[in-house]
C-alpha cells in the first residue's frame, strides 16, 4: 500500500502494479506537506518551525486530526458524520458542567464524557445502520440537536476555569526524567526509540518478504525513504525539545493514529470495514455484519468527538458556547483532503492525517503572515477543491 | 451476399476493430444492413455484440476504436450517443434506461423535452404522448409512473421513446430477456410493423427461435470476429448454432466420471414469501437433496423463483417468513445468517457478480479473502504474508488471469472476476457450493475452465448446486436436473436422460395446470 504507512508504523505489503497509484498519491500528498511547509517557513520569515509555533501548531490541530480518524472510517464506510463538532462542544460543555458546577472529580468526569460520546455515536449509528435513514441526515439533525443542547446546558454563558489537572490534557508536557541538558531529554529520546522502532520494523518486513520470495522496492528507495522519514521526524522532535518537550495531546494522538493505522491495515474488522464501502451487497453476502459494522463506526466516532471535546475545553481551560464550531467541516475536509472517496471504500489513515496537517499549516501560516480570516477561508476551499479534483482526474487517466 | 448488393443498404460497418487493455473485444467486424430489413445478430455471450452496438452508436466514440461506419453513404464518426441519434439510430439497452419515478410523458420526451425557451408544454408533450403509445399498441394514461408499469410494457415505451427521436435504424439489444411470451409476441409483430414502414432493425438475441421468426438476414459474431451472415433461406438452428460455436457442442463440457456419495444436503419444505410483498408466496414448499461428489442443477425460466430459492436458503439473504429445515449430513443446520450459512459449509456464488459477488475496488486479494478472513488471521489481525499465499494459490488454481494478486477486480473480465468469486467460496472451504449462473457473459473458454473448476470439486466430494438459464450448460454438467417453475420444483431427472426438449415440456406441462 502507501510508502509512507510502511515507513511508520507498518510492515509494507508488496509493492505491485496496483500499490503504484496509491504510493504516488500519498508520496504526492507528503510532498505537498513538505512544499506547503517550505513555503509558509519562507513568508513567515521562519516563524513556523520555531519550536513555540511548532508546539502550538500541535496543539491547535490535534483535535481536527483525532476526530480525523473516526471520520475516516465513517467515510470509508460509505458514510458522512456532519455532527462531530456539535457533539466535541456538547461533551466539552458536560465536562465542564461536572467538574466546575457539580464538582465531579477530573478522571471519572472524563470517564462519563467518553461513554457518552459513545452513546452519542450509538444513537446516531442506530438509525443510520438499523433503519437505513442517510447519514447526512441523521447527522445533520444532531448536528443541531448537540448544538442547541450544548448551549442551553451552558445557558449561553461560558463556564470555567476548568480544574489545572484537566488542563494539563491539552496545555501540559511530558515531564523530562533526564533535566540538565538544556533540552527536553527524554523527548529526544522517546523520538530516537519511536524512529528506530519503525525503521525496525520495516527492515524486518523487507526480510521478511524476501525470505518469501516476494518483490520489495529497491534498497536504495527503502534506505532513502527511511532516512528521509525518520531524519524529519527526529528533526521535528529535536525542535519540540528545545522548548517544552511533548506535549501530552500528542502523545494521546500518536497512539490513536498508530492503533487505527494498525486496525484498518491489519484486523479483520478494518478489511471489513473497507469491503464495506466498497460494495456493501457484496460485504453482506460474503457473510460481514454490515449493519453493526457500520453501528460500530459511528460509535467509534462518537468517542473521538468526545475526546475531541475534551482537548478543545482543556485547551481553552473553560468550555464556552462557540467551541466545536465548525470543527465537522475542517476534519471533513482533511479526510477528503487526504486522498478518501466520497463514494466509501477508500482512504487511509495517514492520509487524512497528513490531510489534516496541510490543513493545520495553511492555518497557522496564513494567520502569522496576517491574511485576513476570510480569505483564508477562500484559499481552504480551494485546496480542498483541487486537491479531490486531481485525485479524479488522475483515478480516471 | 448476392441479394443485399442490390438492396438499398442503409448502414455498412468496415473491419471494426476495438480492444480493451487485454482483450481483443472486436477482430475485424463487417456488418450490414439494408433498408428496411430486420437483420438479426447473434452470438454466444462475450462473442462482442453489445461493443459492436456501442461502437455503432457512439457510446466508444470514433478514435477509440479502427474501422469505418457508412450510415446512408457516409462515413460517419460520433463522438456520442447524441451524433447517432440525431441521424436516427436509436439503441436500446439490456437494461431499461428509464426512470422509474417519473411519467410515462415525462420519460418519453427525457432529454428531448417539448420546450420553448426552456418551458415544457405539457399539452403537447401529452398529445405527442398519446400517439406514440397508440403506435406501440399501448393504452396507458401518460401520466403513469414507469415504476407501474410492467417490465413488458416498460420495454415498448422505451421503443415509442425510440420512435419519437424519428428513429430510423433501431437497435435493440436482447430485448425479450425479460419477457413473458406474449409480452415478446407483441415486440415481434410490433418490429415487422416498423419493417412495413421502412424502419430498418438491428435485433441482438440469444433467442434463436425469435430470430428465425422476424429475421431477414443473421450475422454470426464468434470472439469478436464476423463468422458469416445467412440469408432467410439458409436459417436454421443448426447453422447458426455450429456458426456460433465453432465447433461440436460436444467438447463443451469436460469429462467427468461422477464418485457419488451419502446425502450430503437436504431442503425440507422450504418456503418464502416475497421480500417486498410479504404476502405474495415466491417458493412454495421445495424439498430437495444433493449427495456428496454430486453435480445438481437446477432448471427453469426466469422468474421461477431459483435464485430467490437460493438466496434464501444462504443466510436468509432474500425474502421474509421464511420456514422449512436444512440439514448437512443428515444434521439440521442453522442457515438464519450469512455468517452462519457459511460457517456450517454453505457457500453462494451470485448471478450477478458486479453487484453482489465483488468489491469491485478492491484487488483480487482482499477479494478472495473476503468471506474467510479469519482463515488467514490470528485473533482478528490478518497475516498479511498468509493472506498473500491463499491469493496467489487461488489464483493459480483458478487460472485468474491477471498479472499479480493486486489487480483491481473492476478491471478484469468477466471470466475472471467470476474465478475471483468462485475462488472467495472456494476458500471459505463449503460442504455445499450453489452457483447461479456460473458462467453468465463469460467467453466459451472461461467457461470450460470454470467447468473444469466445478468437477474438480466434486470429485472432492462437494455437492455442487447449479442455477442456469442456460440448458445445455446444466444438461453438460449435471448429474441430476430439478426443474423449477413458479416456486415448485415440478420435475426431476437424471442427467443422463434428460434433454432440453424433456425440460421445456415439464415447464409447460406445469405451466398449464397451474
Amino acid at each position: 500500500m502507501s510508502d509512507i504507512a510502511s515507513a511508520e508504523t507498518k510492515p509494507a505489503q508488496p509493492k505491485q502494479s496496483l500499490s503504484a497509484y496509491a504510493n504516488f498519491r500519498d508520496f504526492g500528498l507528503v510532498a505537498a506537506l513538505i512544499l506547503i511547509m517550505l513555503f509558509f517557513q519562507y513568508t513567515t520569515d521562519g516563524t513556523l518551525f520555531r519550536p513555540l509555533n511548532l508546539t502550538n501548531l500541535v496543539l491547535q490541530n490535534s483535535y481536527i486530526i483525532i476526530m480525523a480518524l473516526g471520520m475516516l472510517l465513517v467515510i470509508v464506510a460509505g458514510h458522512i458524520d456532519l455532527s462531530v463538532g456539535s457533539v466535541a462542544g456538547f461533551i466539552g460543555a458536560l465536562s465542564a458542567m461536572m467538574m466546575v458546577q457539580w464538582g465531579v472529580p477530573v478522571v471519572p468526569a472524563i470517564i462519563v464524557c467518553l461513554i457518552m460520546g459513545g452513546v452519542i455515536g450509538a444513537a446516531q449509528g442506530y438509525w443510520v445502520a438499523y433503519h437505513k435513514i442517510p447519514s447526512f441526515i441523521v447527522t445533520l439533525a444532531g448536528m443541531l440537536v448537540f448544538r442547541g443542547l450544548m448551549q442551553a446546558l451552558l445557558g449561553n454563558r461560558s463556564i470555567g476555569p476548568l480544574p489545572p489537572q484537566f488542563q494539563l490534557l491539552s496545555n501540559g508536557f511530558i515531564p523530562d526524567f533526564f533535566p540538565g541538558y538544556g533540552i527536553h531529554m527524554t523527548t529526544m529520546l522517546i523520538g530516537i526509540a519511536l524512529v528506530g522502532c519503525v525503521v525496525w520494523s520495516s527492515a524486518r518486513n523487507r526480510i521478511k518478504r524476501e525470505q518469501n520470495g516476494y518483490d520489495s522496492e529497491p534498497f536504495a528507495l527503502f534506505a532513502a525513504k527511511n532516512i528521509i522519514m525518520g531524519g524529519i521526524a527526529l528533526w521535528l522532535c529535536y525542535l519540540l525539545a528545545t522548548y517544552k518537550g511533548l506535549p501530552n495531546v500528542l502523545i494521546v494522538m500518536a497512539v490513536l493514529i498508530g492503533l487505527f493505522a494498525f486496525v484498518t491495515k491489519h484486523t479483520i474488522i478494518g478489511r471489513r470495514i473497507y469491503a464495506m464501502g466498497g460494495n456493501e451487497k457484496a460485504a453482506k453476502l460474503s457473510g460481514i455484519r454490515t449493519d453493526r459494522l457500520t453501528f460500530l463506526t459511528f460509535v467509534n466516532m462518537g468517542v473521538l468527538a468526545a475526546l475531541a471535546g475534551l482537548i478543545i475545553a482543556s485547551r481553552l481551560t473553560t468550555a464556552t458556547p462557540k467551541a466545536g464550531l465548525g470543527a465537522e467541516l475542517d476534519v471533513i475536509a482533511a479526510v477528503f483532503v487526504g486522498g478518501a472517496s466520497a463514494m466509501g471504500g477508500v482512504g487511509q489513515v495517514l492520509g487524512a492525517v497528513i490531510g489534516a496537517a496541510i490543513m493545520g499549516v495553511m492555518n497557522n501560516g496564513m494567520s502569522i503572515m496576517g491574511i485576513n480570516v476570510d480569505w483564508q477561508q477562500v484559499i481552504k476551499g480551494l485546496v480542498l477543491l483541487f486537491a479531490v479534483v486531481f485525485d479524479v482526474y488522475n483515478k480516471n487517466k | 451476399m448476392r441479394v443485399w448488393v442490390r438492396m438499398d443498404t442503409i448502414l455498412e460497418m468496415r473491419n471494426i476493430s476495438k480492444s480493451f487493455p487485454g482483450v481483443k473485444a472486436l477482430d475485424n467486424v463487417n456488418l450490414a444492413v439494408a433498408r428496411g430489413e430486420i437483420h438479426a445478430v447473434v452470438g454466444e455471450n462475450g462473442a462482442g455484440k453489445s461493443t459492436l452496438m456501442k461502437v455503432l452508436s457512439g457510446v466508444y466514440p470514433h478514435g477509440s476504436y479502427e474501422g469505418q461506419i457508412v450510415y446512408n453513404g457516409e462515413e460517419q464518426r460520433f463522438r456520442g450517443i447524441q451524433d447517432s441519434e440525431r441521424l436516427g439510430i436509436i439503441i436500446i439497452h439490456q437494461e431499461l434506461a428509464l426512470v422509474p419515478l417519473l411519467s410515462i410523458t415525462e420519460n418519453l420526451f427525457l432529454g428531448n423535452e417539448q420546450a420553448k425557451y426552456g418551458i415544457i408544454d405539457w399539452h403537447v408533450a401529452e398529445k405527442r404522448t398519446r400517439e406514440l403509445l397508440k403506435k406501440v399498441g399501448l393504452n396507458e394514461d401518460p401520466q403513469t409512473l414507469i415504476t407501474n408499469l410492467g417490465v413488458g410494457k416498460q420495454q415498448m415505451i422505451e421503443i415509442a421513446k425510440a420512435l419519437s427521436k424519428e428513429v430510423k435504424l433501431l437497435i435493440l439489444d436482447e430485448p425479450t430477456a425479460s419477457l413473458n411470451e406474449k409480452d415478446s409476441d407483441a415486440l415481434l409483430e410490433l418490429l415487422l410493423e416498423f419493417k412495413a414502414q421502412g424502419i430498418s432493425s438491428i435485433l441482438i438475441s440469444h433467442k434463436l427461435n425469435e430470430v428465425e421468426k422476424v429475421a431477414d438476414r443473421i450475422t454470426v459474431l464468434r470472439d469478436g470476429t464476423t463468422v458469416e451472415t445467412l440469408e432467410k433461406d439458409d436459417i436454421s438452428d443448426e447453422r447458426i448454432v455450429t456458426a456460433m460455436v465453432g465447433r461440436e457442442l460436444s467438447d463443451r463440457y469436460p469429462k467427468r466420471t461422477p464418485k457419488i456419495g451419502e446425502n450430503l444436503f437436504e431442503v425440507k419444505d422450504w418456503v418464502v414469501y416475497n421480500q417486498h410483498h410479504p404476502d405474495r408466496q415466491m417458493i412454495k414448499g421445495i424439498n430437495l437433496n444433493v449427495r456428496a461428489g454430486e453435480i445438481v442443477g437446477i432448471a427453469g425460466l426466469m422468474g421461477a423463483g431459483r435464485t430467490e430459492f437460493a438466496m434464501s436458503v444462504f443466510g436468509k439473504s432474500y425474502g421474509r417468513k421464511i420456514s422449512g429445515e436444512v440439514f448437512l449430513h443428515g444434521r439440521k443446520v442453522d442457515v438464519s445468517t450469512v455468517s452462519k450459512a457459511v460457517q456450517n459449509g454453505i457457500a453462494y456464488a451470485t448471478e450477478d457478480r458486479k453487484t453482489y459477488g465483488l468489491n469491485l475496488i478492491d484487488h483480487i486479494k482482499h477479494n478472495v479473502t473476503l468471506a474467510n478472513l479469519k482463515g488467514v488471521s490470528n485473533g482478528g489481525v490478518i497475516d498479511d504474508f498468509a493472506e498473500l499465499k491463499v491469493a496467489n494459490d487461488y489464483r493459480n488454481m483458478t487460472k485468474i488471469r491477471s498479472s499479480n494478486v493486486y489487480q483491481v477486480t473492476g478491471n478484469l473480465s468477466g471470466g475472471n472476476q467470476q474465478k475471483v468469486v468462485l475462488s472467495k467460496w472456494l476458500f471459505a472451504g463449503p460442504e455445499l457450493l450453489i452457483l447461479d449462473e456460473p458462467t453468465r457473459g463469460i467467453d466459451v473458454g472461461a467457461k470450460y475452465e470454470i467447468y473444469e473448476i466445478i468437477n474438480k470439486l466434486a470429485n472432492e466430494g462437494k455437492g455442487i448446486l447449479v442455477i442456469s438459464s442456460e440448458m445445455p450448460e446444466l444438461l453438460g454438467i449435471c448429474d441430476r436436473i430439478y426443474v423449477m417453475n413458479e416456486g415448485r420444483l415440478v420435475g426431476e431427472m437424471p442427467a443422463s436422460e434428460a434433454s432440453q426438449e424433456k425440460i421445456m415440456r415439464t415447464i409447460i406441462r406445469a405451466e398449464g395446470r397451474v
